[in-house]
């Protein structure tokens, strides 16, 4: 189909989810996702990471033979192929007649934690086992671990020829797709857009070795307790894979076809904290959560639901407590608080996309998924509104706000409201 | 080694980097690429394997002896002869 341009972009287009397609380690659709959040299914299990043994770690399932060659698994990425998962089964949700859209009217933004680092320390295992020469070597290193691979699988897949590529920021990325993807469509450069996070980082020794070093990664004899944010046991993070993308559209051209509406994006904020490398900031994270309210013209109590990043680093998760303590106080007798990586661990750039879908289901069954894995809670993360251990049946459910934060002090906020025409 | 012997080193190379294709029917005397979806990149595979798996050097100005397995046998089967394979 031709290139129309859909509906006239504005700088004030009400942006609209109308698709959600994700993998995480305790479900493979939205609806096991947001089913085992209910019943309290953890996701973490035991892996195998290179030169360290068996790791704790949120391992995702899904058939990438359902969306790919067996080629295009060999040749690709593990960012790739749950890109594209992601991607193809957004699409089919968003009940879209795919074959008839312009393609060069489509934009994917993939936010990333890293990329790249799975794909050379596999490359560096492989020539160990030829005395490290490099004529062994794969001539697919370079489009395996270029920083856009993860999109630029999905628009080939696809066949998506609109732009196509990464958001690199940390574990704030997955929130960073969807601001992105709704500041492209109110700008007019596209009319779809595919957007979102994933995360292939378990396969990266790196990672766990350099949370290692940090004293910021997990144990626990039962994986399945392992994250647990929050709670005074709490001794660092799960890492994960996992992946979400959402198909959003501008309100106008999601009416005229008649889609099925989610949420409407109502608000967001990114800054940084320009203080430390790994340590967060309450301050800045407090000026984001406010500037994402003020946007999106909320006030605190008019937030019925905050979707936290702790990571269940023990500092981490009281300074995310202290951000929100600031903005929210004891005034919000409606906002529940919750937190996403007690059940699936941390699935870095996934994360803010994967937390945010798996509370989406909260505007229609106004059930609020727990915390899991608190025993003994932290009282300097006790806030009130704080949902533990089980779910709980509130009465309005009409706002989410989802944080994200990562290294090198990035904030995100993203506010999703229910849509009413 | 024997021709045909080499022709199913060649064969089972591909196999390994072109999993969805059918390598029953595969005609000798064709070129590879007439009858498999493979590209420059997947010749390059073979090179890569047949350098791992069994130590045989291709350079690049002999790639089109990769052609098809009847010019694969005649031109890798003396080199795996002289690595006495």
């Amino acid at each position: 189909m031709a290139s129309d341009f859909g509906s006239m972009p504005s700088a004030t287009a009400r942006i609209v989810i109308t698709g959600v397609g994700l993998t995480a380690p305790n479900g493979d659709s939205l609806a096991e996702f947001r089913r085992h959040l209910l019943t309290g299914v953890s996701g973490v299990s035991r892996t195998e990471v290179h030169y360290m043994g068996t790791q704790l770690a949120g391992v995702c399932r899904f058939d990438a033979l359902r969306h790919q060659k067996k080629k295009e698994v060999r040749v690709g990425t593990r960012a790739g192929s749950i890109s594209i998962y992601c991607a193809r089964e957004a699409v089919a949700d968003s009940g879209v007649a795919w074959e008839a859209v312009a393609k060069d009217r489509v934009g994917i933004y993939i936010g990333i934690t890293e990329h790249g680092n799975v794909e050379t320390e596999n490359e560096i295992y492989n020539i160990s086992k030829f005395s490290y020469d490099t004529k062994f070597w794969s001539h697919y290193h370079n489009p395996r671990t270029v920083a856009n691979n993860p999109a630029g699988e999905a628009s080939l897949n696809l066949g998506v020829t609109g732009p196509a590529y990464t958001i690199g920021a940390a574990c704030a990325a997955g929130n960073m797709g969807l601001v992105h993807a709704a500041q492209m469509l109110r700008l007019g450069e596209v009319d779809f857009a595919l957007c979102g996070g994933v995360s292939e980082s378990i396969h990266t020794f790196g990672i766990f070795a350099g949370f290692k070093s940090q004293n910021a990664l997990a144990t626990h004899n039962d994986p399945t307790k392992a994250s647990r944010p929050f709670d005074l046991a709490r001794n660092g993070i799960v890492i994960s894979e996992g992946g979400c993308l959402y198909t959003l559209e501008r309100l106008d051209d999601a009416l005229r076809r008649g889609a099925k509406i989610y949420a409407e994006i109502a608000g967001w904020h990114v800054n940084s904290d320009a203080s430390d490398y790994v340590l967060p900031n309450p301050t800045r994270q407090a000026e984001c959560i406010r500037a994402a309210l003020t946007r999106a013209r909320l006030a605190p109590r008019d937030i019925h639901l905050v979707n936290t990043h702790a990571t269940a680093t023990p500092l981490g998760d009281i300074q995310e407590c202290e951000a929100i303590r600031a903005v929210f106080g004891d005034g919000c007798p409606d906002t529940s608080i919750n937190n996403t990586k007690s059940f699936i661990g941390h699935c870095m750039g996934a994360a803010g996309a994967l937390e945010l879908a798996g509370n989406l289901p909260s505007f229609d069954d106004l059930i609020v998924h727990p915390t899991i894995n608190v025993d003994n809670l932290d009282p300097q993360c006790a806030l009130p509104g704080l949902v533990l251990n089980a779910p709980r049946q509130v009465a309005k459910v009409d706002t989410i706000l989802n944080n994200s934060f990562g290294m090198l002090g990035i904030n995100s906020t993203l506010i999703v409201r229910r849509f009413v025409p | 080694m024997t021709k045909d012997a080499c022709k199913q080193i060649v064969l089972d190379i591909i196999a390994d980097i072109a999993p969805d294709e059918d390598l029953s029917s595969v005609k000798p005397d064709v070129r590879l690429r007439d009858q498999l979806q493979l590209d420059s990149m997947d010749f390059l595979d073979i090179v890569m394997e047949l350098r791992k798996r069994h130590g045989i050097e291709v350079p690049e100005a002999d790639y089109q002896q990769l052609a098809s397995l009847d010019s694969s046998a005649e031109y890798l089967t003396p080199k795996f002869n002289a690595l006495g394979k």
